[in-house]
This record gives structure tokens, C-alpha cells and sequence, in this order.
């Protein structure tokens, strides 16, 4: 039997993530833990977040859960979402934070000068809502998605990727940026498939089926 | 594009949805899973509940109806109503709520609003204003159901708690609420300007233009209503269709 591991730090809400997967996962196991030990041991791994990324980075580190997500994140299917994603790179200009260096690159907060839509009125931070999700290349993940769907977003900041190359695909707000990066067994967004209705749940089963 | 959001509401009172939901093939009208699940199917964006409860021994009730819901319909939820220490907020989180309304609450004492964004994130967070007209161009915060005045000018009032860390605005025009003759579009408008956090326009919605306008003209980024939706007047479908008519960004 399948084991699934939610990568539990202390920040935030993991009940939805927890139930979406259960509902997709069939017969798979799944386990809310801070457990290093349990991390280790899954088949395998969600790493989400929310919040503010220098709290999520100092829980993660409180509870030993550092060498865990890096080696899960090596070897495993391993799903990012949301802080989860921005976690996985270098180095956040919120809190001027390190991050987990798993991808190179930055992640930055949506600038001020380029909140501007197309009829010159000013958008809203955080970006908040239902957007566009364009794909870049086929991905066993986007399976039975159909390109520029729509999912549930909330953030104030962004990845991005210094290799062109991981972006997994791309979302307009403002700027065009990276709202989901993948290469080998890691997949990573910045939305929340666990609130994004079908397209969410398609994307989880997805990732319950991906043997990278 | 970003889609404006529709953002049914629902009043649940010891854990069941009251003023009625009138849905065919609904088994039960006043079940808070049944009727999220069918606006889910619907393509609502989110589902407002508000805990009308009156009895403070059936308060922890709408944990359980949170839970529940949570279980099964995977698009954002937001619970508001009797919101008052930032014990409230963690409690209806660990629920299953993806965010949570404070209401006067934060009238009372601001510090509740800087102290639950701090510890959930501002992204948790929205903060209801309910609004009155007290002069041309001039609104101010009203709580107690529209009975009380705080005083307070809505338009500082809407910036001061952005500062103080509120991811949201629920703007709800007391003139308005209930009438059915539309949105407060100048209130809406001006807050909407005076702030970089999204808004939510509550109150006086009875025609899909109404929800149009509310975007529109009113510059809002999302809507609520209530009972446009309940009484089967229209479907989030329909509210979606009529708006993309009219050039508005949706999800459908």
C-alpha cells in the first residue's frame, strides 16, 4: 500500500490538503507528520505551505524536518505547493530569507510598478483567485487538464527560476511568472490544487500516478 | 487573466443553513454539505458561511458543519459570524475554513486583526466592514447588524485595517442589504481605490446587472449574494454567463 507523507510544520491549515488527497488517493495512506523518520519512510511526499516563507523556513528547521525534505525531494514524487514551492529555491526577498537551494533561483514579491492591468487600473496584492494556468510542454501532471485552466491562487510573491528549462508552466498577473516548476521527480506549484475544484483533484490523482 | 469571483452565502445557524435554499432534487435544503456541494457543482469560487447562531452553546457546533463540509467540496470557504479572539480563527482553520471574517471584533479591539495575520497570514484574514451612508460621498462603520455607529470613516477604517494586515475586505452596504436595488457602487468604488487588498461587494444584489455592476462600476474583485442564489432565481452558472456577456473575466 501506497504512503503518503504531508509534510506537517506547524504553519497553517493542512486539513484541506490532507482531505483532497484522501479523496483522490483510493486506497493509498495518507499522514499529516512532522516525523522526519515518517518522511523518510513514504512512498510519497507533499510538502505544502502558507504564511509568511522566514516562519515556514524556521519551523521546518525547529523540527529536524531539513535533511527530510531535501532527500524526499531527491528520490520521491514529491509535490510543492504553494510556500512548499517557493521553499524549494534559493533565496525569498520576503524576510530576506535562504531557502532550500533544491531549485536556483529567487522568489520575489509581485512589484509595485507593474500592478497594472490592461484598462490602467491597479491590481489588487495579494493576487487572489481563479487564474490561467499555461503549460509549458506536456508533463504526466497535466494529465486530462486542459491547457490555461483555471486554479485557486493566493500570494504575494512569486518563483523564478534561473533555468528557463523547470518551469512547468506559466500564469499572467501584472508580470508573466512561473506558477509551477518541475524537473525529475519534483513537481511544484504555486497554486492550490486542494481548493482548485476538478482541476485540483485531477492534478492530485495525477500526482498519485506519477512514477518518475 | 485573474477571474472575478461569485461568492454564494450562506447563514447556517446551529449548524444548518437557514432563510431556506430552494434547489431541485435537494434532499435536504438545510444541509450546509448538500448546498455547498451543490454550488460547488454550480462553479461558485468560494462559499461564504456566516454563523448566525444565537445560542453561545451551539457555537462550537459550526466546527463540526466546517469539517464536514471540508471534507467534500474542494473550492475556498470562508466562515464569518461571532469571530472574536484569534483562538476563534485557529479553531475554525483547523476546521477545514480557508479563511475567516472578523467582524466587530476588530471594531473593538484592532489589535485582533494584526494579531491573527501574524500568526495564519494575512491570506486567512478578512475583515467584513459593514457600511452607511451618513453623508454625499461619505460612509462610516456601523456593527450590531447595521444598529450601532462606530463612528468610524469607512474609507480609513478599510485602509487602517490593510495595514494592520488584513487579506481581504468584506464590504457590506447596509443601505443596501436586503433591498435587492443593487450594490452600494460609490461605497464600493471608494474603498475598492483607497486600498491594494482585494474587495468583496456585499449586499443588495436582485438582478445578475447587479453583480455586473458590482465589477464594473463598483471595481470590486468579488462578489456576494445570497439570496439571488438560494430562492433558484438564477444559478452561479448563469451569474457567470451573463457576466463574460459583458466582457467581464470569469471562471466557467
Amino acid at each position: 500500500m501506497t504512503d503518503v507523507a504531508v509534510i506537517d510544520y506547524g504553519m497553517g491549515n493542512l486539513r484541506s490538503v490532507e482531505k483532497a488527497i484522501e479523496h483522490v488517493a483510493g486506497s493509498a495512506k495518507v499522514r499529516v507528520t512532522d516525523d522526519p523518520d515518517v518522511v523518510m519512510r513514504a512512498d510519497r511526499v507533499v510538502f505544502p505551505g502558507q504564511g509568511a516563507m522566514p516562519d515556514c523556513m524556521a519551523e521546518m528547521e525547529a523540527r529536524g524536518l531539513h535533511q527530510a525534505v531535501v532527500a524526499a525531494a531527491a528520490q520521491k514524487p514529491f509535490l510543492g505547493i504553494c510556500i512548499g514551492q517557493q521553499m524549494l529555491f534559493d533565496h525569498s526577498q520576503e524576510g530576506d530569507v535562504t531557502g532550500l537551494g533544491i531549485f536556483a533561483g529567487q522568489v520575489r514579491r509581485f512589484p509595485d510598478d507593474k500592478m497594472i492591468d490592461a484598462a490602467g487600473l491597479r491590481l489588487k496584492v495579494p493576487h487572489m483567485g481563479w487564474n490561467e494556468v499555461w503549460h509549458h510542454g506536456e508533463h504526466p501532471l497535466w494529465r486530462d487538464i486542459p491547457d490555461g485552466d483555471r486554479f485557486y491562487f493566493v500570494h504575494s510573491y512569486y518563483v523564478d527560476p534561473e533555468d528557463p528549462a523547470v518551469t512547468a508552466a506559466h500564469t499572467d498577473y501584472g508580470l508573466r511568472f512561473t506558477s509551477a516548476v518541475a524537473r525529475d521527480n519534483i513537481f511544484a506549484v504555486q497554486f492550490h490544487p486542494e481548493k482548485s475544484a476538478r482541476a485540483g483533484l485531477q492534478l492530485l490523482t495525477n500526482f498519485m500516478h506519477w512514477n518518475p | 487573466m485573474l477571474a472575478k469571483r461569485i461568492i454564494p452565502c450562506l447563514d447556517v445557524s446551529a449548524g444548518r443553513v437557514v432563510k431556506g435554499v430552494n434547489f431541485v432534487e435537494l434532499r435536504d435544503a438545510g444541509d450546509p454539505v448538500e448546498v455547498a456541494r451543490r454550488y460547488d457543482e454550480q462553479g461558485a469560487d468560494e462559499i461564504t458561511f456566516l454563523d448566525i447562531t444565537a445560542s453561545s452553546d451551539d457555537r462550537d457546533i459550526i466546527l463540526h458543519m466546517v469539517e464536514h463540509v471540508a471534507e467534500q467540496v474542494f473550492i475556498p470557504l470562508t466562515v464569518g459570524g461571532g469571530v472574536r479572539t484569534v483562538a476563534d480563527v485557529r479553531r475554525l482553520l483547523n476546521a477545514g475554513a480557508d479563511k475567516v471574517s472578523i467582524n466587530t471584533a476588530a471594531v473593538t479591539n484592532p489589535d485582533i486583526v494584526a494579531e491573527a495575520s501574524g500568526k495564519v497570514g494575512s491570506q486567512c484574514i478578512v475583515v467584513a466592514i459593514d457600511a452607511k451612508q451618513t453623508a454625499p460621498g461619505k460612509w462610516e462603520v456601523f456593527t450590531h447588524g447595521g444598529r450601532r455607529n462606530t463612528g468610524l470613516d469607512a474609507i480609513a477604517w478599510a485602509q487602517r485595517i490593510e495595514a494592520l494586515g488584513a487579506g481581504e475586505i468584506l464590504l457590506t452596504s447596509m443601505d443596501r442589504d436586503g433591498t435587492k436595488n443593487g450594490f452600494d457602487l460609490g461605497l464600493t468604488r471608494a474603498i475598492s481605490d483607497a486600498v491594494r487588498i482585494p474587495i468583496i461587494a456585499s449586499g443588495g444584489v436582485g438582478t445578475l446587472e447587479h453583480l455586473a455592476q458590482g465589477v464594473s462600476e463598483g471595481r470590486a474583485d468579488a462578489v456576494l449574494a445570497a439570496s439571488i442564489f438560494h430562492f433558484g432565481q438564477h444559478t452561479v452558472q448563469e451569474a457567470k454567463t451573463y457576466m463574460r456577456e459583458r466582457g467581464i473575466e470569469v471562471r466557467l
